[in-house]
This record gives C-alpha cells, structure tokens and sequence, in this order.
C-alpha cells in the first residue's frame, strides 16, 4: 500500500516536471526554428531597404517600410493609451479606493474585455473607418490597436497601483495634498515600474498584432509620411511573404519573423531589466 | 497659487472620469456597431438559419455559418486536449514542488511565449507542424494529408493558449492557503494526495475557469490558425483533413466583401457572432474566478 503511494507520487511529480520542463524547451524550440531557417536571407539590406520593383518576385529591396510603419503604428498606439489608460487606472485606485464593490466591478469588466480577440476590433475598426469614410491609413490602423491595448494598458498598470499601500495615500491627502496630486504626483511615481511593465507590454502586443490592422492599415510599399496614408506592418509583411509560390520571398519572410521575434524579445528583457531598475529606489 | 491648484485638480479629475468612461463604453460602442452593420442580413435571414444552415453562397445571398462555427469548434476542442493536461500538471509543479530558481526562470519563459506574436506561431506552424503532421502522423494513422488541418490548427493553437490558461492557473493554486495543506500532511498524506485532493480538488471552480478562459482565447485567434488550418469547408471530422474557422472567414474574404451585397454584413455578423460568444464566455468564467479569490 505504502509502496503504491510512493510509486504514485514519484509517478506524477516526474510527469509535472516533465510538462514544466517541456515548456522551456518548446520555446527554446520556436526560436531555434525561426533563427535558423531565416538566418540565410537576413541582411543588412532587409533592415535597411524600402522594397524595390519586383521585390515580391525575388527582386532587391528589404521590409524597412513594414518596420517602421508596424514603429509608427504601436508608437501611436501606445501613447492614446497612456493618455487614456494611465489617468483611467489612477483614478481607479484613488478616487475610487474607498468603493471596492465598484473598483472590483469594473476590474472584472476589464478583465473580460481582454479575452476579446483582436479580428473583432479589426472588424469594428474597419467599419468605424467606412462610418467616417477613411480609407485605410496609419490613423484608422492606430485607432483600432489603441482599442486593443487600452484594457492591457489599464490592468496591467492597476495591478501595480492597487499593491501600494493604503498608508502612503493617507500620508499624501494629510499633507494637503489634493486627489489629483496625489494621483499623479505620489501614486504615479511609486508605480512607475508598473507603467513601465504596462507600457512595454502593450507596445508589444501592438507591434505584434495581425488580424487588427489587417482591414485597417492597409498595405503599401512605401514609408507612410501623413497620418492618411496607408501602412505596412511587419506581421503582415510576414503573412503576405509567406504565401508567395517564390521560394527567395518565402525565405525572406522567415528573416522578417527573425527581426520581430528580435523586437519583441528586445523589449520583453527591457520590460524586466527597466522595472528591476526603477524598484530599487521605491518606498516598500 | 491656490487658484492654479484647484483649477489644475478639476480639469485633471475630469480627464480622469472621462477616460474611465471611455474605457467603459468602448465594448457598448463595439457591440452596437457591429450589430447595425450586421443588422441588414436580419431581414430576410431568420436568426437561427443563419447559424444552423450550411450553404455558403455569398453571390446569391446565401449565408450559412454553421460550418465555420463547427470549424471553429473543433480547432478549438482539439487545442483543449493538448492544452489541459500540460497546463495542469505544470502549474501543479510550478506551485507545489519546484525550486524558487525554476520559477525564476520560468516566469520569463511563460512571459515570452505569451508575448510572442501570432504570425511567429504561425510561421513555426508552417515550419515544423504542418510538414510533421503530413509526413510522420497521418501516415502513422494509415491517411494521407497535406498537413494544412485541423489537427496542425489544434496543435498550433493548443501552444498559444498554453501561456495564457497556465498563468491563470498558476493564480488559482497560489489562493490555497498553505494550512489546509499542512493539515493533511500531517494526517499521513503524502505531497501528491495532498494535492490531488485539497489543491484540485478544492479548486474546481477555478480550474474549470481557467481552461473556459482558454477555450474563449482559442476560438478567437486568427492569424495563426489560418497559416496552418487550411481554410476549407471540411463536414467529414476527420483531423487531418482542412477546416475553416470563423476568424479566418472573416480576415480572408475583406477585399471582396464591398463589392458583394450583403456579404459585409455577414462578416460583421461573424464579428458580432465571436464577439459576443467571448464575451460571455469571459464574463462568465471571471465571475467564478472573482468569486473564489473572495473567499
């Protein structure tokens, strides 16, 4: 009986490890895959070139239009949502602080809010974009990723907020100090690691979605200049690279998957290396 | 300077009410929208017909979605099977028996894999998934296959989804409080009982959140779905052959949907379809998380 048991536990605990284990090597695994497979066509030209004549048949030229329009369109982006999210989160741990039926309401709506899938903010955003008579360009392309990243933005960021203590608010108000000060002054700086961490987060979501600016930012060859003109992304330019029968473009698409695995990896060590940095000098 | 002050702190906290409402409203303004878009297909379409038939014949006004939500459904149930266990036992060993350094090292991991975008999925899928189901498991199983199918989608999906239900998990195991479990080491059991019986089955409710919260997230995905799925009108069920989920329809057939009566609105209304199917999913499986970390 004893025997059993021990067999049992030792059974099921090598099982767990395994799984556990197996998750560090499948994405050992992904990188490894796309490192190697695109490691031949990635060139400087890639990173530095607008796609010339005939490009998608084999031709000279690089993705630099799809880098910095997928730049242009996550920069955008993330800055409404730090204009609408960061305030939105504040004031969801100030003013709020004292109603927490309500600050737990609405954290439960946005959480639900951030399973929605990012094809049904493309599909609004488009016809959003038909409503207003746009054509498809940086703008509508900004405007739909905002939506996607605003509720990312807000929970990740009030997740920070609501760790401070009640004590450190308390101190603030005592001292005079109005709500929005110490909103903004007292609890903003003592989470800045948290907006970092939100920031980052949601710039790389932005950067790496497809389905939202598949309708609304369009594609084109060139660098957008204006807000109305058409942009490319570099998911995109992955996706359309893919699909082509030329084995050189197929090739060039795995060095573009290369280039934003290396950005979004970039940015998920920053994330942790900027937010190690600015907890140091809190208040615990 | 008091003036300034005051000023200063009313058009601050209306900025902030505004933002908060705006945050609120955006999901009403969503679901409105895609209803109004959608809404022309209601008048001579029932409902029910939409969902339930399966003729698909955008040029003669004929929309019938039941084989894109079935299509949908079986990428999705397969991603499950492959998900669920993976996610349970290493969530289980991440709370209950590893080293505080595998944990350290593991939380980048989840944390990359969550951050890496579809298309990437997507290109790994075409990579090594799709020539892996048609060269080595569909022979395995006596069929061919070109291995852009369902069972691709599934285990494409089912790595996406990984991340997100485990983080969940993880969250729900780390609510049990350490006494329960001490209490029943200390009558004899061993870890692993321990665990079985007051980690899982004390969390029921959370655990059954966690893979629903899954399931939502998995229905919804396009991008990477599409690389590898097929995108073809399959009835037979059998895994190796294409399916043609809801997402895809909608992301492969923008360009011609203008130039189509009607065909807009029936995207929107496959839209509008994922749209509120997810969000109840959502706001349900959240209501019992919610619930039990309260307790």
């Amino acid at each position: 009986m004893r025997r059993v048991k021990i067999i049992e536990e030792k059974f099921f605990i090598w099982i767990s490890a395994f799984m556990t284990y197996s998750l560090i090597a499948v994405l050992i695994f992904i990188i490894l895959v796309i490192f190697i497979k695109g490691f031949g066509a990635l060139n400087w030209d890639m990173v530095l070139k607008t796609p010339r004549g005939g490009y998608y048949y084999g031709g000279e030229g690089g993705v630099l239009n799809a880098i910095i329009g997928s730049l242009y369109i996550a920069v955008g982006a993330t800055l409404i949502a730090i204009i609408i999210g960061v305030p939105a989160a504040l004031y969801l741990n100030v003013q709020l602080i004292r109603y927490r039926r309500t600050q737990n309401t609405i954290r439960y709506f946005l959480d639900a809010l951030w399973g929605i899938p990012s094809i049904v903010y493309g599909a609004f955003g488009f016809s959003l974009m038909i409503f207003f008579g746009m054509n498809a360009s940086l703008l509508a392309g900004i405007i739909t990723v905002a939506l996607l990243i605003v509720p990312i933005m807000v929970r990740t960021f009030d997740e920070v907020l609501s760790t401070i203590p009640k004590g450190l608010h308390e101190a603030s108000l005592a001292l005079g100090s109005t709500r929005t000060e110490t909103a903004f002054k007292v609890l903003f700086k003592q989470g800045f690691p948290g907006f970092i961490t939100a920031v980052l987060l949601s710039f790389g979501r932005g950067i790496g979605d497809a389905a939202s600016v598949l309708f609304t930012a369009g594609y084109t060859d060139n660098i957008p200049v204006n807000l109305d003109e058409p942009a490319a992304t570099l998911p995109l330019a992955i996706f359309f690279q893919l699909g082509s029968p030329i084995p050189e473009v197929r090739d060039r698409a795995f060095a573009s998957a290369i280039i934003l695995t290396g950005i979004i990896l970039t940015i998920s060590i920053g994330a942790r290396i900027l937010s190690k940095r600015y907890s140091r000098t809190n208040l615990t | 300077m008091q003036i300034r002050r005051i000023f200063l702190d009313k058009v601050n906290g209306f900025w902030m009410v505004f933002s908060m409402i705006t945050i609120l409203i955006i999901p009403f303004i969503i679901g409105v929208g895609l209803y109004l878009k959608a809404a022309p297909l209601f008048e001579n379409q029932s409902l029910l017909k939409l969902i339930f038939s399966s003729s698909w014949a955008p040029s003669t006004g004929e929309f019938g979605f039941w084989p894109f939500i079935t299509g949908s459904l079986y990428v999705t149930l397969l991603s499950f099977l492959f998900t669920a266990p993976v996610c349970l036992f290493a969530a289980i060993y991440l709370t209950q028996f590893s080293s505080p350094g595998l944990i350290r090292v593991m939380h980048p991991v989840i944390d990359v894999l969550a951050g890496l975008p579809s298309v990437i999925y997507g290109v790994w899928g075409i990579l090594v998934i799709v020539p892996f189901v048609s060269d080595y498991a569909a022979p395995f199983f006596g069929t061919s296959s070109s291995g852009y199918s369902v069972l691709s989608g599934g285990i494409v999906l089912a790595v996406m989804c990984i991340p997100y239900t485990l983080n969940m998990l993880i969250e729900v195991f780390n609510t049990v409080p350490n006494g329960l479990k001490e209490a029943s080491l200390s009558l004899g059991a061993t870890m692993w009982e321990s665990v079985k019986h007051v980690v899982i089955r004390g969390n029921y409710p959370g655990i059954i959140s966690a893979y629903g919260l899954g399931i939502a997230k998995a229905f919804g995905e396009t991008i990477a779905v599409m690389m590898v799925v097929g995108n073809m009108v399959n009835t037979s069920g059998n895994p190796f052959e294409a399916a043609y989920p809801l997402p895809a329809l909608i992301a492969n057939n923008y360009g011609e949907m203008l130039s189509i009566p009607m065909y807009n609105a029936a995207l929107m209304f496959a839209a509008f379809l994922l749209f509120i199917i997810i969000l109840m999913i959502n706001l349900f499986f959240r209501y019992l998380i919610h619930k039990t970390k309260r307790q």
